[in-house]
């Protein structure tokens, strides 16, 4: 896996989003460096949904932090609507990030529990200076009636009084306040229950649709990414594996790693006959990452050509790129 | 190997009497691992910690029978149920980021309950957690026994939470959802290494968790839970076969599938549990149920059996009878 190249990145189409050559190091002791992202590229269309997949340590979170610039890359570029939001001044940045926004993975105490409600949703709007006190006051009716909360119930609450599911759409219509292009969603469902799970994923495919909005969607939950993506990047220590269409990769998942993660998902289904375990052991760490394919000291097809080259991201089936020297059929 | 009967548990709030478990009887036999399905608030964790006597404060207040290796517990004194800790019943708890202690060493905590349990000298303890690390598949055990909590991924302290329930070779193990907090592919390796040490050790095993795909592959029996009680109880494949309950249905389609077309908007179940400390006259799952009938709004629906021992607690179940 350890794919580099631009092979996937479609030309011409239109692009909310462009990252290219992304790489996110940071200094450890004695002079090492964690290779969190080494030299990803990615885009996204109008109007879609990227879903970001891999374990804990691939480097998910990083890169979709590194798109708001927090804390910016090492190297590469993120072109946003055009702009490259890595040479910005502070000002520029600022501004521009408005319409980028982020809901994390914590509902609970991603919000602080001194503020209320109100004031949870409205302070993005004073940020801004958006309108004055009586619009802003409609605005967060508006706001938390869309996500589906009453804000006669809630308006003076504060985030401790209220379950993970609500406090996860109270973050949402935060995040919606300043109306912005694009969202990116750093594991909203993972701290939830199932039921309430497919309710706030369903929140976020409405929204999306009613406010045409643009979504990267970072998850380790391969059922749940296939459920709301158009596209889905993986990832593996750092590098893209994988990148295609969700009935494609789940169909037929060129990558070893991606097959050892589908793989791993449980199947409501006792009768299923059970398979091997698809991959033991755990990531090796990104201070020392492997030489050549990152993913081979895993791969059960890992050969002497993974130790010594790096896969380039290639086009195996239309729109399915893949990382590896040695694909799956 | 334990048998629960008639267990109900309440806590003591400011608004009143809390029901957190409801006349609940559970068989868990002898080698088998049996499920305790259900979302937040269920009353799963609660039961089973009831179960093994961890809720002891004045404020809870807990009633049926709980015979445990053919020795009624519910009436034993504390130092009695004491004696079946580790050796007798344990438990893996849920988050394996907080359940280790930060400041003392793995060796340390690992060889406690040996030391303690068993009076093994502390070389002789320390070299048997070498071994349970080794059990638990940890590489480089020795090494292993000199770090700290915060060294360890999450998947590594899971594996020594493991190593410490079964030290003292329990004849049943309480895995408190056990891979919530991981990563899938070191879920499905903790699963599995689950059911190997169930076969090596002829443990049984309760498995708490609000997974029906972990449930499927990992368990011989399910008990479905809700605000409570027991809705659904049956052998793992007769439940999957012919669900009778509509809230096991329901909790079924919410979950996303790698086999579903992508793109589909998913089935939830809306509303939410019932308040516990005043519920509604009739079936608690009423208010959320597609299928209800005002008899469910009005009366509190009894276990019933299907003749191959299927019990659910519905008055129109799925698949018709009763």
């Amino acid at each position: 896996m350890a794919g580099s190249g631009m092979g996937h990145m479609r030309v011409g189409a239109d692009a909310v989003l462009e990252a290219r050559n992304v790489v996110v190091e940071f200094k450890s002791g004695g002079g090492r460096k964690v290779h969190a992202v080494s030299n990803v590229s990615f885009d996204v269309l109008r109007g879609e949904t990227l879903a970001i997949v891999g374990e804990s340590g691939c480097g998910k979170t990083t890169l979709g932090k590194a798109v708001l610039q927090v804390p910016p890359p090492t190297s590469g570029e993120i072109v946003f609507e055009g702009r490259d939001l890595t040479r910005l001044g502070k000002d520029e940045l600022r501004e521009a990030r408005t319409a980028i926004q982020m809901i994390f993975q914590d509902p609970i105490s991603s919000l602080d529990p001194r503020m209320t409600v109100k004031d949870l949703v409205a302070e993005p709007l004073w940020i801004w200076r958006r309108g004055d006190e009586a619009a802003r006051a409609a605005r967060v009716n508006e706001l938390l009636e869309n996500v589906g909360l009453d804000p006669k119930l809630v308006l003076d609450r504060r985030s401790y009084e209220f379950s993970g599911g609500q406090c996860q759409r109270i973050s949402i219509a935060r995040s919606l306040a300043l109306e912005p292009r694009m969202l990116i969603c750093d594991e909203p469902v993972s701290a939830l229950d199932v039921s309430i799970q497919a309710q706030i994923l369903n929140l976020l495919q409405d929204m999306k649709d009613r406010f045409g909005l643009t979504m990267i969607f970072i998850s380790h939950d391969l059922a749940v990414v296939k459920a709301v993506s158009n596209r889905i990047m993986v990832m593996y220590l750092g590098k893209v594996c994988e990148v295609g269409t969700p009935d494609a990769i789940y169909a037929r998942p060129a990558h070893h790693y991606t097959a050892a993660l589908i793989n791993s998902v449980p199947a409501p289904d006792p009768t299923r006959t059970r398979t091997a375990i698809p991959l033991w052991g755990e990531p090796p760490s990104p201070l020392a990452p492997p030489s050549g394919c990152r993913f081979r000291t895993r791969c059960p097809a890992a050969t002497e050509l993974c130790t010594q080259e790096e896969p380039q991201l290639r086009e195996v089936r239309p729109d399915q790129f893949v990382a590896c020297h040695h694909p799956r059929a | 190997m334990l048998s629960l009967r008639d267990i109900s548990i309440a806590f003591d709030t400011p608004q009143g009497s809390l029901q957190a478990v409801r006349n609940v009887d559970l068989e868990v036999p002898s080698g088998e691992s049996v499920g305790v399905v259900g979302e937040s608030g269920s009353g799963k964790t609660v039961l089973c910690r009831g179960a093994m006597g961890l809720l002891t404060t004045s404020s809870v207040h807990r009633s049926g029978s709980i015979v445990f290796d053919g020795q009624d517990l519910s009436v034993a004194p504390r130092d009695v149920v004491r004696e079946q800790f580790g050796t007798g019943m344990s438990m893996i708890f849920q988050d394996p980021m907080t359940a280790l202690n930060p400041v003392r060493r793995i060796g340390a905590q690992v060889s406690e309950a040996l030391r303690v349990r068993l009076g093994m000298a502390k070389a002789d303890a320390m070299a048997r957690s070498a071994e349970l690390l080794r059990l638990v598949r940890i590489p480089d055990p020795t090494e292993m026994l000199r770090k700290f909590p915060h060294q360890l991924s999450g998947g590594m302290r899971q594996r020594v939470m493991i190593a410490m329930a079964i030290a003292c070779r329990p004849k049943l193990l309480f895995a408190d959802e056990p891979t919530t907090a991981l990563d899938v592919t070191v879920q499905a390796q903790i699963l599995e290494l689950l059911r190997d040490l169930r076969r090596e050790l002829g443990m049984s095993m309760v498995l708490i968790t609000h997974d029906l795909g972990v449930v499927a592959g990992n368990t011989d029996r399910v008990a479905v839970m809700y605000a409570g009680e027991v809705v659904e109880q049956a052998p793992t494949r007769a439940l999957f076969a012919r669900m009778r309950m509509p809230y096991t249905e329901a909790l079924l389609n919410s979950i996303p599938k790698v086999d579903q077309p992508s793109g589909q908007r998913l089935r939830v179940i809306e509303g939410r549990l019932p308040d516990p400390i005043n519920r509604p006259p009739g079936c608690g799952f009423a208010d959320r149920c597609p299928y209800v009938q005002p008899k469910c709004r009005a009366e509190h629906p009894p276990l019933a059996a299907d003749p191959d021992g299927h019990l659910y607690r519905c008055w129109f179940p799925l698949g018709g009878g009763r």
